[in-house]
C-alpha cells in the first residue's frame, strides 16, 4: 500500500510554472526541432508555450515545457498549456485526430527541400500573426544562400560525399545524403557535386564499395553532437578514394546540419567554407 | 559399459558399429570374428555392416564434397557481382599500383573481405544453430535463442549511442562492446541455468535464455527511445545485419576467437548423436554429458558472439540451415555439422550477393534477405519430402 502510494506520489505530473498568461497572438506548442526555430526567427517565440523533447535552439526553448516529441507526443500536457495552435510532424495522424476532437488548431510539417524550409517559415509567420516577419526571415535566408551561391560561383565542384552518420572509430554502417532533401540542397548551393546525386533517396548506405566507386574528392562529416576526435583516421582503409589520397576528409559540427530551419545559411556557410576555402580568404 | 545384461552389450555393440562407420574403425570390424559370447540374436553381421559403413562413408564424402562445391562456387562468383561492374583484367593487372587501382581495390578491399565475412558468418550460425538444437534437443532452437545475440546487440547499441569513438588498429567500440554483450548474456544464463540444479539443465536453460532474450530485447528498445533520432536509424541497421567488413583486419580477429568453438565443434558430433537420444540415454553410454553439454553451449555461445560482433545478428540462417541439411543429409551429426558449416557459408554468400544487387546502387539489409529467400525455399523443402 505505501508503496503504491509512493509510486503514485512519483507519477504524479511535474508541475510546471504555468506558461505565461501575457501572451500576445495564438498560443503556440511545437513538437518540430526545426519549426520551433522558425517560430523564434518570425518573432513568435514568446508564444511559444511548449516545446518538444528534442529542442535545443534557441537557447530560450530551455525554459519551455518539454511535451513530448514524434513518437512520444503528450496530448495530456500539450492540452494543459492550453495552445491555440499546435505543431505537428506529417506521420503524427493519431496526435492530430485527439487534437482536432480537442478543438485545436493544427500546423503540419514535413521534412523536405531548402524551398519547403523557406514556404514553412512564411507559412508559420503567418500562422502565428508574424506574417511581415516570416516574410522577412525567408528572404534572409534565401540571400544568404545565393549570396554563398555566387561567392563558390565558377569554382570547380569537388565530387563530394555528405556523411550524416557511421560507426565511431569504422567506416561501417555509413549513411550519406543521397540526391534528395535539404543535405543534397545545401551541398549544391555550397559548390559541389553530390556523389550520390542520381539516388533518389534523402539517405543512402554507403557501403565500402560504393564509396570506392564513387571516388568522392572530398568527404564532409557532420556530427550533430560532438564526439571525442578518432586517434587514426578510419578512412585510411579505403586508400584509393581521392578524398583519403588528398586528406581532404571535413568533419562539421552543430546541430544546424540535422535540423532544416533558419540556421540552414549557416551550414551552407560552413559547407561552403571548407570545399572552397579560397572563396572566403 | 555395465555388462550385465545381454541387451545392453548388444546396444553397446549397435552403438560401436554405428560410431565406426564413417571413422575408419571399419576396417577392424572387418578383420574381426564375431566376439564368441555375444548373444546370437544380434543381428549386426559385422561383415555386412562393414560394408554398409564403407558405403555410409562414401555418401558421407559425397555430401561433404558436394556442398564444398557449392560454397567455392559461391565464394568464386560472389565477388564477381555487385553494384559496379568490374573488368577483371583491369583487377589483376599489376602493372598499376594497388593505391591506384580503385577496382582492385573495389575488388579486394570491398567484395572479397564481405564475401569471406559472409562465409564465415553463414557458418558459423549454421554451426551454432545445429549444436545447440542438440543440446536444446528443441527443433526451434537458434544461435539467438539463449539471448547471447540480443546481449550482444545491446552492447553494440549502448557503444552506438553512448560510448565516444574509440580506436585500436582494427578492434572498434562497436564491436569490442558487442563481444562484451555477448560474454555477459552467456554468463548470467550460464550461472542461472547452475544455480537451482547440480548439473546443467537444458530446460532452465532454456527458460532463462527465452527470458534474457526478451529482457535484453527491451533495454535495446529502451536505448533506442532515448537516443538521438539521427542514430536510430542506425542503430536500427545494426540489428539488421551488415556484411560490409571493408578490410581483412576484423575478419582475422573473428577467425582468432572462434578457434576455440571450431575445434569443440570438430570434436562434438558423436557426443551429439548420442545426446539426441536424451540426457540418461547418453550418460549410460559412456557419454560424459554435463561436460558435453557445457562444451555445446560455450561453444556455440562463443562462436554465436563473435559472428554477431562481426555482422550483426543475422537471423534465419542458424535455424534455417541446420534443418534444410537435415533434410537432405539426415540427422547424422558427423555429416550435419561439416555440412551445414559448408552450405551455412554457400547461403549467408548468396544471400548476401542478392542484398548487393537487387536495388543497386541502394542496399538491402542482408538479414532480411536471408529471410525472405531463406523462408519460402525451406517450407518448399518442407512439403516437398514426406
Amino acid at each position: 500500500m505505501a508503496c503504491a502510494l509512493a509510486l503514485l506520489v512519483a507519477c504524479s505530473p511535474r508541475e510546471q510554472a504555468p506558461a505565461p498568461t501575457e501572451v500576445k497572438g495564438p498560443r503556440v506548442v511545437s513538437l518540430v526541432p526545426s519549426v520551433t526555430e522558425m517560430l523564434f526567427a518570425v518573432g513568435a517565440g514568446p508564444q511559444v508555450v511548449g516545446v518538444s523533447s528534442f529542442d535545443k535552439f534557441p537557447a530560450d526553448v530551455a525554459s519551455r515545457p518539454r511535451v513530448g516529441a514524434l513518437l512520444d507526443p503528450d496530448v495530456e500536457r500539450i492540452l494543459a498549456l492550453k495552445p491555440d495552435l499546435v505543431v505537428t510532424y506529417g506521420s503524427q495522424s493519431a496526435l492530430r485526430a485527439q487534437l482536432e476532437r480537442a478543438g485545436i488548431a493544427i500546423f503540419e510539417y514535413r521534412h523536405g527541400g531548402i524551398g519547403e524550409t523557406l514556404e514553412t517559415l512564411e507559412a508559420i509567420g503567418v500562422r502565428t500573426g508574424h506574417t511581415e516577419e516570416g516574410r522577412a526571415a525567408a528572404g534572409v535566408l534565401r540571400a544568404q544562400l545565393v549570396g554563398i551561391r555566387q561567392r563558390v560561383e565558377g569554382a570547380p565542384r569537388p565530387r563530394t560525399v555528405l556523411v550524416f552518420g557511421r560507426e565511431p572509430g569504422a567506416v561501417r554502417n555509413v549513411w550519406a545524403s543521397g540526391g534528395k532533401g535539404f543535405l543534397h540542397e545545401l551541398l549544391d548551393v555550397a559548390g559541389a557535386d553530390n556523389v550520390f546525386a542520381d539516388v533518389d533517396r534523402e539517405n543512402v548506405q554507403a557501403s565500402s564499395e560504393l564509396l570506392l566507386a564513387r571516388a568522392p574528392e572530398v568527404i564532409v562529416e557532420l556530427r550533430a553532437e560532438a564526439r571525442a576526435p578518432e586517434a587514426t583516421s578510419p578512412w585510411a582503409v579505403l586508400p584509393s578514394i581521392p578524398a583519403v589520397r588528398g586528406n581532404r576528409i571535413h568533419v562539421l559540427q552543430g546541430d544546424q546540419f540535422v535540423v532544416p530551419g533558419p540556421r540552414l545559411g549557416q551550414a551552407a556557410e560552413a559547407l561552403a567554407r571548407v570545399l572552397h576555402p579560397e572563396a572566403f580568404r | 559399459m555395465s555388462e550385465g545384461r545381454g541387451q545392453t552389450v548388444g546396444q553397446g555393440r549397435r552403438l560401436q558399429a554405428e560410431s565406426g562407420r564413417l571413422q575408419g574403425e571399419s576396417r577392424r570390424l572387418e578383420d574381426s570374428e564375431p566376439a564368441p559370447g555375444v548373444a546370437p540374436w544380434d543381428p549386426l553381421d559385422p561383415r555386412r555392416a562393414a560394408q554398409a559403413a564403407s558405403a555410409l562413408r562414401r555418401r558421407a564424402w559425397r555430401t561433404h564434397a558436394s556442398f564444398a562445391a557449392l560454397l567455392l562456387a559461391a565464394v568464386v562468383v560472389a565477388p564477381l557481382v555487385g553494384s559496379t561492374s568490374l573488368d577483371l583484367a583491369e583487377v589483376l593487372d599489376r602493372s598499376r599500383p594497388f593505391a591506384d587501382n580503385t577496382a582492385a581495390q573495389i575488388f579486394f578491399i570491398a567484395r572479397l573481405p564481405r564475401v569471406l565475412a559472409a562465409g564465415l558468418v553463414g557458418a558459423t550460425l549454421a554451426l551454432a544453430g545445429v549444436v545447440m538444437q542438440a543440446l536444446l534437443r528443441n527443433p526451434l532452437a537458434t544461435p539467438f535463442t539463449l539471448g547471447v545475440s540480443s546481449g550482444s546487440a545491446l552492447g553494440a547499441m549502448l557503444a552506438i549511442t553512448f560510448l565516444p569513438a574509440w580506436t585500436g588498429n582494427a578492434l572498434t567500440s562497436v564491436p569490442l562492446a558487442s563481444l562484451a554483450g555477448a560474454a555477459g548474456a552467456v554468463l548470467i544464463v550460464y550461472a542461472l541455468a547452475q544455480v537451482r540444479h547440480r548439473g546443467f539443465s537444458t530446460d532452465v536453460l532454456l527458460l532463462a535464455g527465452v527470458t534474457l532474450n526478451a529482457f535484453f530485447s527491451a533495454l535495446i528498445l529502451l536505448v533506442q527511445y532515448l537516443s538521438d533520432f539521427t542514430e536510430t536509424v542506425r542503430t536500427l541497421r545494426w540489428l539488421m545485419g551488415d556484411l560490409d567488413v571493408a578490410g581483412y583486419a576484423p575478419l582475422g580477429i573473428a577467425t582468432v576467437l572462434l578457434l576455440p568453438a571450431l575445434v569443440a565443434f570438430a570434436w562434438l558430433p558423436r557426443s551429439l548423436n548420442a545426446l539426441a537420444l536424451g540426457a540418461e540415454q547418453a550418460g549410460t553410454r559412456g557419454v560424459p554429458v554435463l561436460g558435453v553439454q557445457r562444451l555445446a553451449f560455450f561453444a556455440s555461445s562463443l562462436a554465436t558472439g563473435v559472428a554477431v560482433s562481426l555482422a550483426g545478428p543475422i537471423g534465419f540462417v542458424g535455424i534455417i540451415v541446420p534443418h534444410l541439411v537435415r533434410l537432405l543429409v539426415g540427422a547424422d551429426h558427423r555429416v550435419v555439422l561439416p555440412a551445414s558449416a559448408l552450405f551455412g557459408g554457400a547461403f549467408l554468400i548468396a544471400c548476401d550477393a542478392v542484398a548487393r544487387i537487387v536495388i543497386a546502387p541502394v542496399e538491402l539489409p542482408v538479414g532480411v534477405v536471408t529471410a525472405v529467400i531463406g523462408a519460402p525455399f525451406f517450407l518448399w523443402l518442407l512439403i516437398r519430402k514426406p
